[in-house]
């Protein structure tokens, strides 16, 4: 039960800096997602958090104390790790109850609260079983456990679902989701998936390169990316994303690709933008709608191009076709059949285009 | 023609086995007979009286001693566990340290005590020698525990720290996590692990130790100290061998080390099987 704080956390390895001067407020019992791609530093932020890492900067709050320099064992969290890291030589019962032992906890306390974690989870049948004898999902389930069991102030979770398989991993998240409902405690969650981030998240925190992107709620992330890089990375398929250069065409503004193709700039865009300023401009698959097999938005642009490849995914079908020269992705909730080579219309809604700032990629 | 292959194969497979154990065989049936029925020519390979005599004359149990060869027994017993335990315990936290932390000089540290092992112990000696004796340990079984502890450490390090290599670092970090110290995590987690491991190094020193002779003739001198293998030396007078005397406390001193080879065996070929992380 407490809130985690984190202000101006750095991490230097050496020359490197891993993590910097990130500040974070995670309110009590929320769900936060740590997303990006590997390497941008989330999980040493969650190893800093959970007292296996080193601070070299800043402070971290758990509830209200400081626990720069406290030991992982004096921090009240619980870590799942991505590769389980259940104690193989321990069955799954002196595995969920072995922090309770550690502490000293008495023989009816600790039967009572591995009970209960081996209820939430489901694990009735397996009290007597070794690690070595249960499939991923079920030592997923049991390294959950194991984290339950101690009643922590945090849960910190590093990648727990990527060792599983793809119908697992679904299965597993709604598990999470549907813990963390009934057990209503401060969860940090680290991913690379956007995906899972998206489904969990209370709010997703986006790093890149050791700094904090944007902070935001799922849906906040996918309709107002504060980058060009949190547009293109949250959501799927990949926001489209096209080279431009502001030009002023008889008093209006207008986006020329490098192939020259303009677009005429959305009216309440114009006042931020001057004429020769480069800029990235990027829509959504859905946002540029096959004609033939949609209905056209009020505002926008239209042109003919070629099909290079279809998928059909059934609920719905990525078209792959080029604009310019640049590929473009276009998504149809209807499900016909498309072929390659196809010649076909494509209208781009211009009320739901991005644009993003040429040098710094901030949205404009 | 299959069959006869098969047969062909065996009788080699034969052939090689009693090559090999032959000096075995020949040194087991040998304690058990006369030292002239030994020494007889043509060799008489089964023996024509088996006796025991040499066993009861080296434990004394007719009331007279050949070689005090309990005595020698003892300090074999009590030099070699005392050493590996020593050897054991260091060379594990050792071995844990250059698995687990990163510091200064690291890899020179590893290599140079992989270098002392390549130096041969017989060279050894003579410095050895004249820094006990100064110091008043030869011929002591602390002296000889000190020489053993010393050649076994660097081997059990190598050793261990391979096995605690293998574990995941995440398995400490769980631990530590689940409210456990550093030393808590070594003691629940990593060393229950590496058990096996241990165990085999245990046993590499402990047979080192019991078999070792060239450095234990120089700072052993009297039944103070004197192991197994030099006290087969008790059996060489000015002018006879007693050879019969000599293959019976081999037998004893052969024994533990052949069981102890077998359980080493056991553990080097099962390995360590993970269930607790992703294989």
């Amino acid at each position: 039960m407490a809130e985690v704080k984190l202000k101006n956390i750095t991490k230097k390895y050496g020359d490197v800096t891993a993590v910097q001067n990130m500040s974070l407020d995670i309110p009590h019992n929320e769900f936060l997602v740590l997303v990006g791609p590997s390497g941008c530093g989330k999980s040493t932020t969650l190893r800093m958090i959970a007292g296996l890492e080193e601070i070299s900067g800043g402070e971290i709050y758990i509830g209200d104390q400081v626990v720069n320099e406290k030991d992982p064992k004096d921090r009240n969290i619980s870590m799942v790790f991505q590769n389980y890291a259940l104690y193989p030589h321990m069955t799954v019962e002196e595995n969920l109850g072995f922090s309770l032992k550690i502490a000293k906890e008495d023989k009816e306390e600790i039967e009572t609260r591995v009970k209960e974690a081996v209820q939430i989870l489901g694990l009735e049948e397996l009290r007597k079983r070794k690690p070595s004898q249960l499939s991923g999902g079920q030592r997923q389930r049991v390294a959950m456990g194991r984290a339950i069991v101690r009643r922590p102030d945090a849960f910190l979770f590093d990648e727990p679902l990527s060792n599983l398989d793809a119908k697992l991993r679904t299965q597993m998240r709604t598990e999470i989701k549907k813990l963390h409902q009934k057990l209503k405690t401060t969860v940090i969650y680290v991913t690379h998936d956007q995906v899972e981030a998206m489904t969990l998240a209370d709010r997703i925190v986006i790093m890149k390169d050791g700094v904090i992107e944007q902070i935001g709620t799922p849906l906040e992330l996918f309709e107002k990316p504060a980058t060009k890089f949190v547009a293109t990375f949250i959501g799927s398929p990949s926001m489209n994303m096209i080279e431009a250069k502001i030009t002023n065409i008889s008093g209006e503004l207008y986006m020329e690709t490098n192939d020259g193709i303009s677009v005429l700039i959305p009216k309440h865009k114009k006042n931020s933008l001057a004429e020769g300023q480069k800029i990235f401009f990027g829509f959504r698959a859905e946002d540029i709608v096959p004609l033939k097999f949609g209905q056209k938005p009020k505002n926008s642009w239209s042109m003919t191009s070629k099909v290079n490849l279809a998928e059909p995914l059934g609920t719905e079908t990525l078209i792959f076709t080029n604009l310019g020269n640049t590929e473009v992705v276009s998504r149809m909730f209807t499900p016909e059949l498309v072929n390659s080579n196809d010649d076909l219309e494509f209208a781009l809604n211009l009320d739901r285009t991005y644009l993003f700032d040429g040098d710094t990629g901030l949205a404009i | 023609m299959k069959q006869i292959k098969k047969i062909a194969f065996w009788l080699l497979v034969l052939f090689l086995l009693i090559l090999i154990c032959l000096p075995g065989i020949w040194i087991f049936v040998s304690a058990f007979r006369p030292n002239p029925e030994i020494l007889s020519k043509p060799a008489n390979w089964i023996p024509d009286r088996w006796t025991i005599h040499q066993f009861t004359q080296m434990f004394s149990i007719n009331g007279y001693v050949s070689v005090p060869a309990f005595k020698y027994l003892m300090n074999s017993v009590i030099i070699s566990s005392v050493s590996t335990v020593i050897a054991i315990t260091i060379g594990m936290m050792g071995g844990y340290a250059f698995a687990r932390f990163n510091f200064r000089g690291k890899n020179s540290i590893f290599l140079s005590l992989m270098l002392a092992r390549a130096v041969p112990g017989i060279s050894l000696s003579l410095p050895l020698f004249i820094l006990f004796a100064k110091l008043g340990i030869i011929n002591t079984s602390f002296g000889v525990i000190l020489v053993y502890v010393a050649m076994n450490v660097p081997f059990t390090i190598w050793l261990t720290d391979g096995f605690f290599r293998q574990i995941p670092k995440e398995m400490s970090e769980v631990a530590r996590t689940d409210g456990c110290t550093r030393l808590q995590a070594f003691w629940n987690v990593e060393l229950p692990l590496a058990g096996p491991g241990i165990g085999a190094a245990a046993i590499f020193a402990f047979l080192l130790s019991w078999n070792e002779y060239a450095l234990a003739s120089i700072i052993t001198r009297t039944v103070h100290s004197k192991t197994l293998p030099i006290g087969m030396m008790d059996y060489l007078d000015e002018f006879t061998i007693n050879w019969a005397g000599m293959c019976a406390i081999a037998v004893v001193m052969i024994i533990p080390a052949l069981i102890l080879t077998f359980i080493v065996q056991k553990h080097l070929v099962s390995g360590l099987t993970f269930g607790g992380v992703k294989g």
